[in-house]
This record gives C-alpha cells, structure tokens and sequence, in this order.
C-alpha cells in the first residue's frame, strides 16, 4: 500500500501525488464504502453497549438517588418502593467467596499440572478436550448437575432443613462452572512464560516444582490474575444455574445472615433478584429492577475493566 | 550406575537427585497438581452421569404421542420437543442474523482497516460488552428492544416475544464472534497481504479475496462457537420470551415463545409445587441431555475447524 519516496521529496505531499498518479485520479469509491459499512457495524456495537447502559442507568436512577440506603439494606417485600436487595447481595457475595475458595486453586493448579508436569499421554489429552467441551456446554445444563448432586444427593450435606437448595449448593454449582474458564485463563498464561526461565532454573538444579513456584508462577500472575477475575465476574452475573439449584424467585425470609451457619438456608442473588422483578407488572417494578441491574453492572463491570486493564498494562511491560 | 573411576568416591544416580525429602515434597506436589487436574475429568462423568438416569427414565416411560402434540407443557403431560427444538432454532436464526454481520465487520475493521488508537479504545469495550450478565440483556430486551424496536415493526407483537429475545441473544453473541474471527484473520500471515497489495490490488480486495478465504476456517469456528451459545442461552429468552408456563406450538416471532433453556428454567421455577408429578421434573433431564448433546457436538465441530487454521499457518 504504502509508496516510498525519497526523503528530499518532502513527505507527504509526494507521497500523495505519487498515489495520484497510480491510480489515474479515480477515487476508490467501493473501497470506501466497504470501509464504511464495516465501520457501522463496529459502531453499532458500541452504541448498543451505550445504550443499555443509559437506559438501565436512567430507569434505575431515581431508585438510587432517591432511597439508596433502603435499596441496598433493605429485604425482598411485595411492594417496589419497599424492596431492598441486601438477600440478593448477600447470595452473590457468598457465590463469589465459593467461586474463589474452589475455583481458583483447583483451577490454577490444573493449569500448572497441564501446562508444567504433564507429558502428552493419551491421558493428559483426555483432560484437555474435556476442559474445553466443558467451557461450551451451556450454563443451564450445570444447574441440572447441580441439582443432581448437591441438591439431591447431597442434600443431607449442603442444607438439612432447605432441601439442599443452599448457598453452599449454588456455589459449588458456579465454581464448577467457571473451572474451565481458570483452567484455560490461567494455562495461556502459563504458556507465554518463556521457556529461558524455565532452563536456567533447571540449569542449576532445581525441581519442577521449584522452577514452578520461584519463576513461573510470578512472572505468569498477572495473566493469572486477570483469567481469575473475568471467571469470578461471571459466576456473579451467571443465573441460569441458580433457578435449577433452587435459588429463591419469591419472597425469601431471613437469607441474611453473614454467619458461616447460615450457609445451609435457602437463599438468592442479584441475577435472580433481577430476574424475579423483571416479570413482574409496572413501573415501579420497573425501576426496582434497573437500579439492582446497575448495582450488579457496577461490580461485575468494575472487576471486568480491572482485569482488562491489568493485562493490556502487562502486555504493553513485556512487549 | 555412573561411577567416576578418577575419584575415590564412587556416585550413583541417586546422588544427583538431591536431598530425599526434597523429592518427596516433589512427589506430593505432583501428585496434588495432578488431583486438581482430573477434576475435570469427574465433572465430565457427572454431568453426563447426572443428565443419563433421570434422561432415560423419561425415555422409557413417556407415551410417544406425548412427545408430538400441540405444545409444551410439562405439568399437564404434553411433551412437544418440537415446539423447543423450533423455538431454539428461531432464536438461533435471530441471534445470528444480528451477531453474524455486526460481529463479522467489526472484526474484519478492527483486523484490517483499525488504526492501533482505535483498536485500543474499541477492544476492550467489546470485552466490556462480553462481561454483561445476561440477565441485563433480558431486561433491556424486555423493555428496551421490544417497545423500541419489535412492536414498532409489527403493531401485532405483543410486549413478551420471541423477536425481542432473539436480538437480545444476539447482542450477547456479538463479542464472541468479533473476537474468534479478528483472531482468526489475524492469524493470517502479512506476506499473503503484501504478495497481494504488490500485484496491485485495492485494499478492499485484499481483504474479500485474500484475507477472509484465507481465514475461513477460523470465521466458520466464530459461527458455530455463536450458534452453540446462542442455544445454550437462557435467561435473555426466560426473561423476553415469557410463556414461563408452556407454549403452543408456534413459528411467529412476534408472540411469546419457549426454547429448550428457557423451557429448563421455567420448569425449575416452579418445582416446588409439581415434584413427583407424573414425568415433569424427569423432563427436565431429558430437555438438558438434549441440549448437552446438540452443544457437545457444535462445539465438537468448531474445535476442527479452529485447529485447521492453526495447521496452515
């Protein structure tokens, strides 16, 4: 594409008579608008994000400013301007704490066994293709898991007096879900470690397992960091599963304690709050709902900026 | 077995392993990274294992008439697979008739044309796009794209239906299509774009007849990894779609409508009342087992096409 012509010529001007000339004048109309559709459709995108962040913002805004305090300490009631999602907030910081504890270690040390210890054996193979076919299948389908082992089978274990259909179920449902996504995070970080480090460490004697913990690991935390915390905004925003573990789409009493014993009641989180309030008539209901989704966008949002900056920041550091 | 015959001493192999309790710390450590490992081998069997029994018990009791009526409705016995297998396959359709074009050229934008400002400004807002929960889309579908947009086009349309949810599953979809298909064109190498602008070609055509054939694989894998998501997605349909109860067998977009998901959740809503109740809650495993399978295979054939591309290049 680009000409080039020499320096005394002076820049850009020679550059443009030169493509002139090439191209005898004639402007490069279908190229143009071809350029210009697929501009569109980029901007389309970016309007369509824009716009359901104003429009929930704008419905939700007068909840918020109006009883802020209320909203957010306040329980689930028959009535909108009454509603609170203190339930809903804390079903998903419970998820999110799940998601952290189970998630993230079994997760990360999958990737370091895949991507460090494994040799290419027939088994180790078998691991990989049924992490990926596990990233694809849909998110309803872990609710039935969920419901299958931690609410049915273990139901005398994960909540007693709630028929299984506790936090404690519904966090191990979303840790399983967003495994894969750590696993595979984490193992591309893993990866673009280069390998020099790797053999030095070797070079002078050292185990697996300490090249792993004393070079890899940090130099590969930041990518890490950031798969671990795309995973944890999902199993935030993530419903689907919930409804089939039981999650509470009614009215809920209590489901607010902060106490490790409370783990086994039943319980609700944000997505299902929205959910619930989604369906229901008017507009009261309406704005109810838009300011529970702009609590959630905030966090969910605000982990996922985090995490994107983060890498972007370290990929620019390492060239 | 290593003897140095110039020394007095002699070493064996053992001797260069190191400290013993160092090589067990290494044992343990392993063996622990490998217990994580197959974890994922276990969730495999039990979701499979989970879906089989209740899935089977269906099968075999369920009367095949019930299998083919006028609609789906669990708690009264009527198990039309047809009325979700269409209402998935109409969203589907839907989705991509909006993620497939808009995904598409804002990939090939951000891949060819994108100046590397623009890219760093864009990119991560379509990351930030990928990261709304889809319960929001189904609220914005609900009462953004249904008012705004369907009911405008067909007065008809009433405020739940299946056009609303459709384009909300669509707009879920559009990230993870521009991403997989600007990787995949990226892939592709720049002397294959040079060899083509040195015979003189336009830019334009570079593209259309370099770029994207060459990429082909790679955009088909975007396709399917979409649809696969596109029918795995429930709460956008759950939400927009209504008909949480059942729905009659139905092709027009502008009415309420069910998909196998949405037809999951819906169900599982209202367990509290109907378990035990004839073959509803067995149902349940049997809409889930199909939908394992149908992803399990569009998944399946987008790994293909996705390592194609790595091959070539």
């Amino acid at each position: 594409m680009a000409l080039t012509t020499p320096a005394s010529l002076g820049g850009g001007i020679a550059a443009e008579q030169v493509r002139r000339q090439l191209t005898g004048n004639r402007s490069d109309v279908s190229g143009k608008a071809f350029q210009a559709i697929l501009i569109a459709a980029l901007a389309t995108s970016i309007v369509i994000l824009g716009v359901l962040v104003y429009d929930v913002a704008q419905t939700g805004s007068g909840t918020l400013t109006g009883r802020l305090g209320d909203f957010l300490q306040g329980s689930l009631r028959s009535q909108a301007e009454a509603s609170g999602i203190l339930q809903g907030l804390r079903g998903t910081f419970f998820i999110g704490v799940f998601t952290v504890v189970v998630a993230f270690p079994v997760g990360i040390a999958s990737a370091i066994y895949l991507e460090e210890y494994a040799r290419s054996t027939r088994l180790t193979r078998f691991i990989d293709v049924s992490i990926r076919n596990l990233a694809g299948v849909p998110s309803v389908v872990y609710g039935i898991l969920g419901l299958a082992i931690f609410v049915k089978a273990l139901g005398s274990f994960t909540g007693p007096d709630a028929q299984g259909r506790s936090v404690i179920s519904a966090g191990l449902t979303l840790a399983i879900l967003v495994l894969p996504i750590v696993i595979i995070t984490s193992a591309e970080a893993l990866r673009a470690v280069p390998a020099e480090l790797r053999e030095a460490a070797y070079g002078v004697g050292a185990t697996t397992w300490e090249v792993t913990k004393h070079h890899v690991i940090p130099y590969a935390a930041p990518g890490i960091l950031t798969g671990t915390v795309l995973a944890l905004a999902r199993a935030l925003g993530e419903a689907a599963p919930l409804i089939l573990v039981g999650a509470v789409t009614g009215f809920l009493s209590g489901g607010t304690g902060m106490s490790l014993d409370s783990l086994d009641e039943r319980f609700t989180a944000m997505p299902i709050v929205i959910t619930t309030w989604a369906g229901r008539p008017g507009a009261d209901w309406e704005q109810a709902t838009a300011a529970a989704i702009v609590v959630l966008l905030a966090v969910v949002l605000l982990a996922n900026a985090i995490a994107i900056l983060l890498r972007n920041r370290y990929e620019k550091k390492r060239g | 077995m290593t003897s140095l015959a110039s020394n007095p001493t002699s070493y064996s192999l053992e001797d260069f392993h190191g400290s013993r309790s160092r090589m067990r710390k290494e044992r343990i450590v392993r063996a622990v990274l490998f217990t994580a490992a197959s974890t994922s081998i276990v969730i495999s069997v039990a979701i499979v294992a989970s879906l089989i029994g209740e899935a089977w018990t269906f099968v075999s009791q369920v009367e095949l008439a019930a299998l083919w009526t006028d609609g789906w409705f669990p708690r009264r016995g009527m198990y039309d697979v047809k009325t979700l297998v269409s209402g998935s396959l109409i969203v589907t359709v839907i989705a991509m008739a909006v993620a497939g074009p808009l995904g598409l050229g804002a990939a090939v934008y951000l891949s060819e044309y994108a100046p590397a400002t623009v890219r760093k400004v864009v990119k991560p807002a379509l990351e930030i796009l990928a990261g709304i929960p889809s319960v929001v889309l189904g609220f914005f579908a609900l009462t953004f794209l249904s008012p705004v947009i369907v009911q405008r086009l067909n007065d008809e349309a009433t405020q739940f239906n299946i056009a609303a949810a459709g384009i909300g599953v669509g707009i879920l979809t559009i990230p993870l299509v521009a991403s997989i298909s600007e990787d995949a064109m990226r892939s592709v190498p720049m002397a294959l774009r040079e060899a083509s602008y040195g015979l003189g070609a336009r830019k334009i055509t570079t593209t259309i007849r370099v770029v994207i054939p060459a990429a082909v694989s790679g955009l088909v894998a975007a396709f399917i990894v979409a649809v696969s998501r596109a029918i795995g997605e429930t709460m956008v349909v759950f939400i927009a779609a209504g008909a949480t109860g059942g729905s009659l067998f139905s092709t027009d977009i502008f009415r309420p409508g069910q998909t196998m998901t949405a037809a999951m959740a819906s169900q599982a809503a209202g367990t509290d009342q109907v378990r035990g109740a004839g073959l509803t809650f067995q149902s349940l495993f049997f809409v889930g087992m199909l939908l394992f399978l149908v992803t399990l295979v569009l998944n399946v054939l987008a790994s293909r096409f996705v390592r194609r591309v790595r091959q070539a290049y």
